[in-house]
């Protein structure tokens, strides 16, 4: 069964931190997800840009109506996610568990299906 | 994370809306300052004790304000009663302690906080100074030394620029929707001189000054989270950010300049070069250009180009073009030429350059540039001139060194002896 990892923490609380701080975070997250990566378990791992740069659409009466910002004004907000492939929930917890060790903020998993598998090639990236 | 960081981030992060607050109670900066800094010396005692507040900037405004308002009862037995001014809003002080402030009013207070220290009668360089004080809350030390001045002499430059902003009397009240544009607009504009003071210092040995831009770029984010509908903001944003993301490749080993078509772009930041692309692209749907979304969007044609060679610098000329239009300036018509260079070659760059002599007879890149055309023209003589004239300009030992491997390379293709 595939799975998504949504990481949700408080925003302004993560912009905070020093580099070494994020290097941090994102060795020993990186060291985590190693394991599943060779067992071949582990799907993209994404990081979203800050809500500032968020675009929303929301229906109102017939219209779609393109709105500045993100979805709602929370605590935390959705900054990353991984797809990972999980032999069952339990598993999955267990791995996410290790992955968010030591850090605060919120973690939900959310088992899902992929409909399309898409066309990105591997590269696609911020340049042309 | 330390045990006590999260207090070190949340006092930082309240600030801005705290001290805004605080400000608008007591109409007067050193108040609110000790407001402030009373209200975070009884943070450090409690929050480790009690755990944080669930809105740390609305505790430090209750706390901060309250502690304030005993001070000046307690000044008023001795001195007799201060003036109404001082003590403004304070007969409403019990009424709205309990409910919390509307967002729509923190956004006012943030932004006065910030428009007071962009007066057009304070000098840049005291906008820059008087903003890390007070919005960002960095000492005087901190800013001395990202200044390479002495903290002597930071002290009185910060002491002066706020005698100066009483005497200007900014209105307290919400301001209008007119004048609250004109207020972002200023505010923008200090947060790029924040910016530019850490990535183009004005003199000393660090080219580059890293938390300077940091810090511009975090006030940018706050003011976007308080404006999210504004496309210059996200232009500014946008721009601070593709900036700032080619810093790691800026500088090499021995701390000289590279050009930017000599640098490593595996070093760029992808990160911030996505969220600028994005907040780039945001903008620009609300068909509002602006000066920041034009400069936005040539950092984006360079980030996005892979190599320096698949730079689109027709794209470049066009926005350059636009940006004349909208901000008439030598300088633009300078890096105009740079891209008409790049596409139709040195001898139309030059003969745009040509009538920006005089008004640019002092500015450094004027000559380096024109220097690079005469001597892609094969004019060494008039080439070796103009380099020498940069060099003289040179501001800071990189841009010298710079201009120096120029003449250098110009020496070597005349067969001149070294």
């Amino acid at each position: 069964m595939l799975y998504a990892i949504l990481c949700y923490n408080d925003e302004d609380a993560v912009m905070s931190w020093s580099k070494a701080e994020d290097e941090a975070v994102l060795a020993k997250r990186k060291r985590v997800a190693r394991e599943w990566v060779d067992k071949g378990k582990m799907g993209p791992a994404i990081r979203l840009v800050p809500t500032t740069g968020a675009t929303t659409i929301r229906a109102s009466g017939n219209e779609q109506l393109v709105l500045d910002g993100p979805f709602a004004e929370t605590k935390e907000q959705l900054l990353g996610l991984y797809i990972v492939d999980g032999d069952n929930l339990e598993e999955v917890i267990a791995f996410a568990k290790r992955l968010k060790d030591g850090e605060a903020g919120t973690f939900e998993i959310r088992a899902l299906r992929v409909f399309e598998k898409g066309a990105l090639p591997e590269t696609a990236d911020v340049k042309s | 994370m330390s045990d006590l960081a999260w207090i070190e981030t949340a006092l930082t992060g309240s600030r801005p809306q705290a001290m805004g607050a605080l400000l608008r109670y007591f109409r007067d900066l050193d108040r609110a300052e000790e407001a402030f800094q009373e209200a975070c010396l009884r943070a450090l005692k409690t929050w480790p004790v009690n755990g944080p507040p669930r809105d740390p900037a609305a505790w430090l405004i209750f706390v901060g304000r309250n502690a304030a308002i005993d001070q000046v009862r307690r000044g008023s037995r001795t001195t007799g009663l201060p003036p109404d001014n001082v003590i403004s809003e304070l007969d409403d002080a019990e009424a709205d302690m309990v409910e919390r402030l509307d967002d729509s009013q923190y956004r006012d207070d943030i932004l006065r906080l910030m428009f007071i220290c962009c007066h057009p009668d304070l000098p840049a360089t005291q906008q820059v100074a008087l903003a890390l004080r007070i919005v960002s809350g960095l000492t005087v030390r901190e800013i001395a030394s990202a200044f390479l001045v002495n903290e002597k002499a930071m002290e009185q430059r910060i002491t002066r620029a706020k005698r100066r902003i009483t005497a200007a009397n900014v209105p307290f009240g919400a301001p209008g929707a007119a004048e609250r544009a004109e207020r972002l607009g200023a505010v923008g504009a200090m947060i790029y001189l924040i910016f530019n003071e850490g990535y183009s210092a004005s003199g000393g040995e660090a080219p580059v000054r890293e938390p300077l831009c940091e810090e511009a770029i975090r006030l940018a984010r706050l003011l976007l989270r308080l404006f999210p509908a504004e496309p210059e903001i996200m232009g500014l944003l946008a721009l601070m950010l593709l900036q700032h993301a080619r810093t790691p490749a800026r500088l090499d080993a021995d701390g000289n300049i590279v050009l930017l078509e000599d640098q490593n772009r595996a070093l760029w930041s992808n990160d911030k070069i996505a969220e600028g692309i994005a907040l780039a692209e945001k903008a620009m749907r609300h068909r509002v250009p602006g000066p920041y979304q034009v400069q936005a969007a040539i950092a984006a044609v360079h980030a996005r180009a892979a190599k320096a060679e698949d730079t689109d610098w027709s794209e470049i000329e066009l926005l350059y073009k636009a940006l004349e239009r909208m901000q008439p300036s030598p300088v633009v018509t300078l890096n105009r030429a740079v891209a008409v260079f790049k596409t139709d070659g040195a001898q139309p760059a030059l003969a745009l350059i040509e009538p920006l002599g005089e008004r640019l007879s002092s500015y450094f890149y004027f000559h380096g540039l024109r220097g690079a055309l005469l001597k892609e023209l094969g004019r060494d003589a008039e080439a070796r001139d103009s380099f020498d004239r940069a060099i003289a300009l040179a501001r800071t030992p990189a841009e010298a060194s710079h201009i120096r491997q120029q003449l250098d390379r110009l020496a070597g293709s005349t067969g001149r002896a070294r």
